[in-house]
């Protein structure tokens, strides 16, 4: 049952083989048992999650389930569930129950009936390549357990590929689902900047934040993301457009589909292996009935500085609420309003979050704010306008994920630059404001490999599709990891 | 003091009047317990985010279109940061480089009387943004309590131009602007709840000199009393300040009403560094022509407009119909007594509102929309002149009357109190011959050539019919008489 698909589950559920409560169970004990080792999840709630599964199973047995009602799934701690502790990876939230449901949770619980399996570790305030930034501690990849599972959704990604829960949600801001996602041998997508809610999803950078699921194959994302989109008043980013049934075109034969090869992400900078891997999944895709051909992103080099100005800008500004006075960690001791402040951010803030505040309000001070900010803004339109160029001659973009499978823990701790460069390719995207995904596509070191696409605006449907077909055709995506057991 | 000029810029805050907040759904209404209008965005929980109130918007159209200023049709919301304990997100919703307003004047009357003059004020721009909370440092025992209801609130930040020269024309700006925005109704302009709230930057300099002199901002100025006040100790202390040789340092001030004096709360030195950036949780702000179109199309006649309209339809004159159209009220008890006296009785009926319904109300503190004396109530007093039933000077006793309440209508009142002019010449007559006969003194002196004698003949005949007679018969026959 553990490693049964969306569909399989839903399918168990309906013809009554198996209650919600029951798998619900299932998945609990694993996390229960497994989570020590992974560290996957920061809370863990049995009675509550018990209790949605009652609630899914009197839907079913009243005929009035949706299509993932009574399925569990684990959720990124960087969205306010109402009654949960929501603490983003801090320990400035590491008491926080928010009392409200963000849009996304709402509409996958109270609407669709999911279940949720409690909230997953992550980089502290999403600010992370590899979980090591959380105060929970590090994730740990369940595929060689001395790795890391890629970040920030990393707690999401562990989770779903040691199978302690069916699927997950994530937030991609530079590559947050894509990268873990690729680290541990899952399908992720992060959708076109707008489509899924961010009300009650804890900024990091506002212009780039999108979430997204992160699951064992497509067609699970496709079923997944059904639940998450839709306008949302409350986001005045959210685009009202006519919602859309993200398993429609799933099967949909690649003939003729023309993949865009952007030469400046088959340079140097990746690790050969990884390149062969992502190589050989275009060859596969050949065969589908896929064509290739060279596009240029030229100033797709100027993304990960571009990023690292106004990601950390709109940070510094988003985590000025956290000041210890409303709610969230408070400094014990402290003599006077600005000290109380001080202390609260200094004590309350990991060394990552602190390293981005500070960028970021060192990019927007008077005098450094137009060759900073405003000059990243410029890069940030060059870098949109290049893939719209690239569109005009492809359907979808292909390329590494990451340009390297995962890494040990600690490796890239001490070095900043170092991690930021592991998000080299999936930034860009961010940048655009496009969807992306990474899917498994091969191992090195019996570590896995991810290929990503990447669509033009709203093209998620046809993302979905490119990668379902490959699925069909491979057996990457069903491999599993066993290192946690 | 003379060789000095004084350079006034002000920046007004005024609260603007919609239901909800400007980026969430909680009640703007003042006066709640603490805490109890503060929704999840206005209490900045993680998570979070703004959605902007139109109807804020509608009320920045219609001020833009009020004052003939552009209105914007893509203007930008940024965040401008600071920590604060009242300012929940660490940063406020403001607007910087693209606000929604941009320039614009008003027409305002200095002075009265004779030394009125009329000045125009341009306006740089007018942004939306949001207000804070409250911090509150009584009661709590050496800690400082906050309340978020009013954090939120939508404020209209209007801003002119350096182009008042004294207090005078400050406070008469000031004046302008909060009958202005409360004639538009985008704003109930109580200054006591902080509705409508004046900073005043402040400079001098030498008669002549192009360059303006360095400038000091005095902040939260929340009467007119205290603006002139603020302003002219202000303007004394930089004076000084200069003859003793010393610069003024751009600086905040506070006025502190007490002493009367401003006192610095921070230099330039200390100014913080913002950090403004657009807010990316905001679209930029778009302004259809349609959406302008129809806002305009529900404004009201604005006082300007109608100040020329009374010039022209009512024959007023134009510090007649400025005074008028100070504010809405004014102007509507004004129409409202027009409307019933007939526009050939503009002018009394303008008299009246101007001079003796003014002067009863300041006598006793009310504002016109407190007058005891409705505008029906006036008009009907204003007819019985008209048409000679009464005299102005009895007029004005009915006018007391009917602000005692001592009867509904001035009809009723001239009936009651027997007030009637007389005008039967038969009687006037009798009463003249009466006073010739017994005066005889006062008629020897008028034919000597004394004047002042038929002045008193006249006043003893109206003594003789207690005021009530019409004083032209009484002129006419006593000269017919004296002169036969």
């Amino acid at each position: 049952m553990i490693n049964k698909s969306l569909k399989q589950l839903a399918q168990a559920l309906a013809a009554k083989q198996i209650s919600s409560v029951e798998l619900s169970t299932l998945f609990l004990d694993r996390i229960e048992r497994l989570n020590p080792t992974l560290n996957a999840f920061v809370t863990v709630d049995r009675e509550k999650s018990l209790k949605m599964a009652l609630a899914a199973d009197a839907r079913i047995a009243a005929g009035t389930a949706g299509p993932l009602t009574g399925i569990p799934i684990a959720q990124k701690d960087i969205f306010c569930a109402e009654g949960w502790t929501t603490t983003c990876g801090s320990k400035m939230l590491a008491n926080f129950v928010s009392p409200y449901d963000a849009t996304v949770i709402r509409k996958m619980h109270n609407e669709a009936g999911l279940v949720s399996l409690g909230k997953t570790n992550m980089d502290e305030f999403a600010m992370g390549s590899s979980n090591e930034t959380s105060f929970f501690g590090p994730v740990r990849n369940p595929w060689d357990t001395s790795r890391v599972p890629g970040g920030s959704s990393g707690g999401s990604a562990a989770a779903v590929a040691a199978r302690l829960a069916p699927a997950a949600t994530g937030t991609d801001t530079g590559g947050s689902i894509r990268q873990p996602a690729a680290l541990c041998n899952l399908t992720g997508l992060k959708p076109t900047y707008g489509v899924v809610s961010r009300y009650g999803m804890i900024a990091f950078a506002s212009s780039l934040d999108q979430g997204g699921p992160m699951a064992a194959s497509a067609e699970d994302c496709a079923l997944l993301l059904n639940t998450m989109v839709g306008f949302d008043e409350r986001d005045s980013t959210s685009l009202d457009r006519p919602v859309e049934d993200y398993t429609r075109d799933l099967e949909k034969p690649l003939n003729g589909l023309r993949i865009g090869l952007p030469k400046e992400f088959f340079g140097e900078g990746c690790d050969a292996e990884v390149m062969a891997a992502v190589r050989a999944a275009i060859a596969e895709y050949e065969k589908l009935g896929a064509t290739t051909v060279e596009v240029s992103l030229p100033n797709s080099h100027l993304s990960v500085p571009a990023y690292y100005v106004i990601a950390p800008a709109e940070a510094s500004s988003n985590l000025s609420r956290f000041d210890g006075a409303r709610y969230g960690y408070r400094a014990p001791e402290y003599d006077n309003l600005e000290q109380m402040y001080e202390k609260s951010r200094a004590q309350g803030f990991g060394s990552e979050v602190k390293r981005r505040i500070m960028i970021g309000a060192y990019v927007l001070s008077h005098g450094y704010y137009d060759a900073y900010y405003l000059q990243a803004q410029r890069i940030r339109r060059l870098i949109a306008d290049d893939f719209v160029e690239a569109f005009k001659s492809c359907d979808v973009i292909m390329g590494p994920t990451s340009p390297s499978t995962a890494f040990k823990l600690g490796e890239k701790a001490a070095d900043p630059v170092q991690m930021y460069l592991s998000d080299i390719y999936t930034i860009a995207v961010n940048l655009a404001g496009l969807p992306g995904m990474s899917i498994p596509c091969g191992f090195v070191g019996g570590l896995p490999v991810g290929l990503q696409l990447i669509g033009n605006y709203f093209a998620e449907g046809q993302l979905l599709n490119v990668a379902h077909r490959y699925q069909q055709a491979t057996d990457w995506h069903q491999r599993r990891a066993s290192g946690a057991e | 003091m003379n060789q000095w000029e004084v350079v006034i810029g002000i920046e007004t805050h005024a609260q603007l009047a919609t239901v909800s907040k400007i980026f969430s759904g909680a009640s703007t209404a003042f006066g709640a317990e603490p805490n109890t209008q503060a929704c999840a965005v206005d209490l900045a929980l993680p998570g979070v985010l703004p959605v902007l109130n139109k109807k804020a918007v509608e009320c920045a159209i219609r001020f833009g279109l009020a004052i003939g200023a552009e209105v914007a049709q893509k203007s930008v919301f940024a965040r401008k940061n600071y920590f604060y304990p009242d300012l929940p997100k660490g940063y406020q919703i403001s607007q910087m480089d693209l606000p929604v307003v941009v320039g614009g004047h008003i027409t305002l009357q200095v002075g009265q009387g004779d030394k009125a003059y009329e000045k125009v004020v341009h306006l740089t721009r007018a942004h939306l943004e949001e207000d804070a909370g409250k911090s509150l440092h009584e009661d709590f025992h050496g800690k400082s309590g906050i309340d978020l209801n009013r954090a939120g609130t939508p404020l209209l930040e209007i801003v002119s131009e350096p182009d008042m020269r004294s207090s005078d024309e400050a406070v008469a700006y000031a004046k302008a602007l909060h009958a202005l925005v409360q004639w538009i109704g985008i704003c109930d302009g109580n200054m006591q709840e902080g509705s409508f709230r004046c900073d005043a930057n402040v400079s001098v300099r030498p008669k002549g000199q192009a360059e303006f002199g360095t400038r000091r901002e005095i902040k939260n100025l929340n009467s007119f009393r205290f603006l002139k006040e603020a302003i002219d100790f202000e303007v004394q202390w930089q004076i000084n300040e200069i003859e003793e040789g010393r610069r003024i340092q751009q600086a905040t001030v506070l006025f502190d009403p007490d002493s009367g004096e401003t006192r610095m709360m921070r230099s330039k030195e200390d100014a913080h560094d913002y950090r403004y950036f657009p807010d990316p949780d905001l679209l930029p702000l778009v302004i259809s022509d349609e959406w302008i179109a129809r806002v305009q199309g529900e404004l009201p006649e604005l006082p300007g407009q109608m100040r020329e309209r009374f010039v022209s339809e009512f024959g007023l004159s134009n510090y007649d119909a400025t005074t008028l159209t100070a504010n809405s009220e004014i102007a509507a008890f004004f129409q409202s007594t027009v409307a019933i006296a007939g526009k050939q009785n503009a002018k009394p009926c303008a008299n009246w509102v101007m001079v003796d319904l003014a002067a009863r109300l300041n006598k006793d503190g009310k504002e016109i929309t407190e007058s005891p004396v409705s505008a029906a109530q006036l008009a009907g007093l204003i007819l019985r002149i008209a048409d000679n039933t009464i005299s102005n000077n009895i007029a004005k006793k009915v006018f007391e009357a009917l602000w005692n309440g001592e009867g509904a209508t001035a009809d009723a009142i001239i009936d009651q109190q027997g007030l009637k002019q007389i005008t039967d010449s038969g009687a006037i007559e009798a009463l003249v011959d009466d006073v010739l006969a017994a005066n005889p003194a006062n008629v020897a002196e008028f034919k000597a050539g004394k004047e002042k004698a038929f002045n008193a003949l006249v006043g003893q005949v109206m003594k003789a019919a207690k005021g009530k007679a019409n004083p032209q018969q009484v002129n006419d026959l006593l000269k017919q008489k004296l002169a036969g």
